[in-house]
């Protein structure tokens, strides 16, 4: 099962005590404030998680993979996560199937 | 934007709560997501993302110093694959602003 918002939301309240309408509240805003800022160009650094870092693209050839009909793709921006030292060493010793 | 200037946004725009209180909801938030990674489960967040972990076979490196070849073992990566709507969002910034720190 994977992590979502409402099990974060749920730790809040069961950890720190906050109640379930603010705890529902920041974790939202916590997403959005992060969203928010790599909208307006800015890139997001979390100390001990990770960077989320933003790119420009060019524009490059491109194929359909369907057709083989050669397509141009794009200049885009794209956001890119560098994780952190710390997540980085807490990861790596994850020793489970590599049947991600 | 760094860690610390995130709180004080939240803690700004989030009344009820201290800036303490905030505080420690980000650290629990980022804490919690580590662990969940470190045990190897995704995090699938709408709107924003999702975080899983890649896997990297074992391989050969070099000591860059004294170039002795050192096995490494095979290992867990940290991976990030931005949703639909932030990659829309983000896409069309890049017409409005430039990329800062």
């Amino acid at each position: 099962m994977a992590l979502t918002k409402a099990e974060l939301a749920e730790r809040l309240f069961e950890e720190l005590g906050l109640n379930k309408r603010e705890a529902k509240e920041i974790v939202e805003m916590f997403f959005k404030e992060i969203r928010g800022a790599l909208e307006n160009g800015q890139q997001v650094k979390l100390s001990g998680f990770g960077n989320f870092d933003l790119r420009d693209k060019k524009e490059r050839p491109g194929r359909n993979p369907k057709t083989g009909q050669e397509i141009p793709i794009t200049a885009r921006r794209v956001v890119t996560f560098r994780p952190g030292q710390k997540l980085k060493a807490k990861v790596e010793a994850y020793a489970g199937t590599h049947q991600q | 934007m760094t860690k610390s200037e995130l709180i004080e946004i939240l803690s700004q725009k989030q009344m009820q709560l201290a800036y303490k209180d905030v505080e420690l909801a980000v650290k629990t938030m980022l804490e919690h997501m580590g662990n969940t990674l470190a045990n190897g489960e995704r995090i699938e967040i709408r709107g924003f993302g999702s975080f899983s972990l890649h896997y990297r076979p074992p391989r050969v490196g070099r000591n860059p110093k004294t170039g002795d070849s050192v096995k490494l073992d095979a290992k867990y990566v940290p991976h990030f694959k931005p949703g639909k709507e932030m990659r829309e969002r983000v896409n069309n910034s890049m017409k409005k602003v430039e990329i800062s720190d």
